[in-house]
């Protein structure tokens, strides 16, 4: 039985009648991925990090892109523009800024970037500065051997950049108006962060998929209410679902967790007053911006917006998280998911916190229980296409948006005349 | 050596155990513990919680003295604690299978 009223075509995929409503392919071929490489990540903005991450002049950050064999280094210049380079150094190609490992990134800040082989050096707005015996480089001018740059932009404090030089559209122009009308949310204000990674055995479209739903909810984490509750039949629906180019949102409603009698919490959530949903009080924000919770759902719940290829941003009641999925091959990513709140002033604050981002592991770890089984399942060949319910839509657009850029790409190459 | 602000001495024998100071070493003492070993933890200190976060709360949150500064992370560890305790009934989290998610960076204390 609905809950909450869907578009007048009767159901929200039907609402996005080029979707259709048969199976959906959902394809983890290392052929396919070849193709995703360029086709996907080649030709998008990719956020890899935040603005926090540079906190003054010389601030940097270093990214591995596996996906595109490279490493990028973020900076945060003289003049307080963030810029991005390939990490590679113009002398003779060493990778330029790692520490302890040059396959693990690495933060920091500096006055230049020095090359650990032969010291050439560079600033921070990536021109060479310093060349080692200068004299011996014949005619060669320091200024021709600059970083090599991406295109990297910024927008509500995350931080972008495209492997596309040029980039195919500006970045607020990719982002498009679903996810631009969230300017003005207080992104930059929640700078206490908590960061989780890990390395997972499943093609990256997996796990985004399981965080793209909540259609799992009561059959994966019954958990997630305590047993004498726990409702054998319960169902999940959201109460919002929109698509815009290849970004997506989707938005829970309902009553919220702590309104609820108490036996539908654990004790540490009451002991705490925080949980599963974050922290009982909601900070006062200010308005919020037109974007958030776009279908006007009330009681609101969460925000889920999905920014193609890999970035997900989720909004609670006064605070967010992202998760990012970087394909490290055809069968094993890393996830990055990341808490933000604001800044703690006491330690029951700070306890608010710590509870929020325990409980969040706990049933994430759930999520990613379940991958490599995916992955192992899919890996057999015996299944390719697959029935996607309603509450699935956005995996649904996801795999479609992804297969067609694939088909695209595919069709461009065999359309190059061989020579 | 007392560890703890001598209100709370009675959980003085779980502080060497459980004042560990990053989550990942948290999460880590309790996939080595016992649910006994958990459980009397729990059962010890659940019921002084709230009195130990107001203790911890008559200093800034960036100047805790030592033994404040423990005792908030023995909170964290009954907060991790409690996963185990109220939820799951066993150390990992059900169908976790060998699922791992790493806390890498994080605020202090």
């Amino acid at each position: 039985m609905a809950r909450w009223p869907k578009p007048a075509e009767g159901s929200w995929t039907e609402h996005y009648p080029e979707l259709g409503t048969g199976p959906v392919r959902i394809d983890v071929s290392p052929e396919t991925y070849e193709l995703e490489r360029e086709a996907v990540f080649g030709r998008t903005w990719l956020n890899l990090g935040r603005v926090e991450q540079l906190p003054k002049v010389g601030s940097y950050f270093t990214k591995e892109l596996a996906v595109a064999n490279t490493s990028v280094i973020v900076v945060r210049g003289k003049d307080g523009v963030v810029r991005a380079f390939h990490n590679v150094c113009r002398h003779r190609g060493n990778k330029l800024v790692w520490t302890d490992s040059p396959s693990e990134e690495t933060q920091g800040s500096c006055r230049q970037f020095v090359c650990k082989y032969h010291g050439w050096r560079y600033d921070l707005d990536g021109s060479c500065a310093f060349v080692q015996q200068e004299e011996e480089f014949f005619d060669a001018d320091k200024q021709d051997y600059g970083l090599v740059p991406l295109p990297c932009d910024v927008w509500a404090g995350f931080v972008f950049v495209s492997l596309a030089d040029p980039p195919r559209a500006s970045l607020r122009e990719y982002l498009g108006p679903m996810i631009t009308a969230l300017d003005g949310y207080p992104f930059e204000r929640m700078t206490e962060r908590y960061d989780f990674r890990t390395d997972v055995a499943a093609n990256w479209k997996i796990f985004l998929d399981a965080f793209q739903e909540y259609y799992h909810v009561p059959a994966l984490h019954p958990q997630q209410v305590p047993p004498a509750v726990r409702d054998p039949n319960a169902a999940f629906e959201c109460a919002h679902f929109e698509l815009d180019g290849p970004h997506r949102v989707t938005s829970s409603g309902g009553a919220r967790r702590w309104t609820l009698p108490t036996e539908f919490m654990y004790p540490i959530e009451v002991a705490t007053r925080s949980g599963l949903l974050g922290p009982w009080e909601t900070p006062d924000l200010g308005a919020m911006p037109v974007g958030l919770n776009p279908g006007r759902v009330d009681p609101w719940g969460i925000d889920n917006f999905q920014i193609f290829p890999n970035l997900e941003i989720l909004v609670y009641r006064g605070w967010y998280l992202t998760y990012r999925y970087w394909p490290t091959s055809h069968r094993t990513h890393r996830f990055e998911g990341s808490l933000y709140f604001l800044p703690a002033t006491t330690v029951r604050e700070r306890v608010e916190h710590e509870v929020a981002a325990v409980v969040f592991k706990e049933f994430a770890l759930q999520d990613a229980g379940m991958l490599e089984g995916t992955q192992m399942a899919l890996d057999s060949g015996v299944l390719s296409e697959f029935p996607i319910g309603d509450q699935e839509l956005l995996v649904r657009h996801f795999h479609t948006t992804v297969a067609a850029r694939v088909d695209e790409y595919r069709q461009e190459r065999t359309e190059v005349p061989v020579v | 050596m007392r560890l703890l602000p001598p209100e709370f001495a009675e959980l003085e024998s779980f502080a060497a155990t459980w004042c560990l100071a990053t989550e990942s070493e948290r999460y880590a003492r309790r996939l080595a513990s016992s649910m006994d070993e958990m459980q009397s933890f729990y059962d010890a200190f659940f019921p002084r919680l709230n009195e130990a976060i107001d203790w911890c709360d008559r200093f800034p949150l960036d100047a805790l003295p030592n033994d404040a500064r423990r005792l908030l992370e023995l909170v964290y560890s009954l907060v991790m604690v409690a996963m185990a305790v109220e939820i799951w009934h066993q150390p990992r989290a059900v169908d976790s299978a060998a699922a791992d998610l790493v806390r890498v960076h994080e605020p202090l204390p």
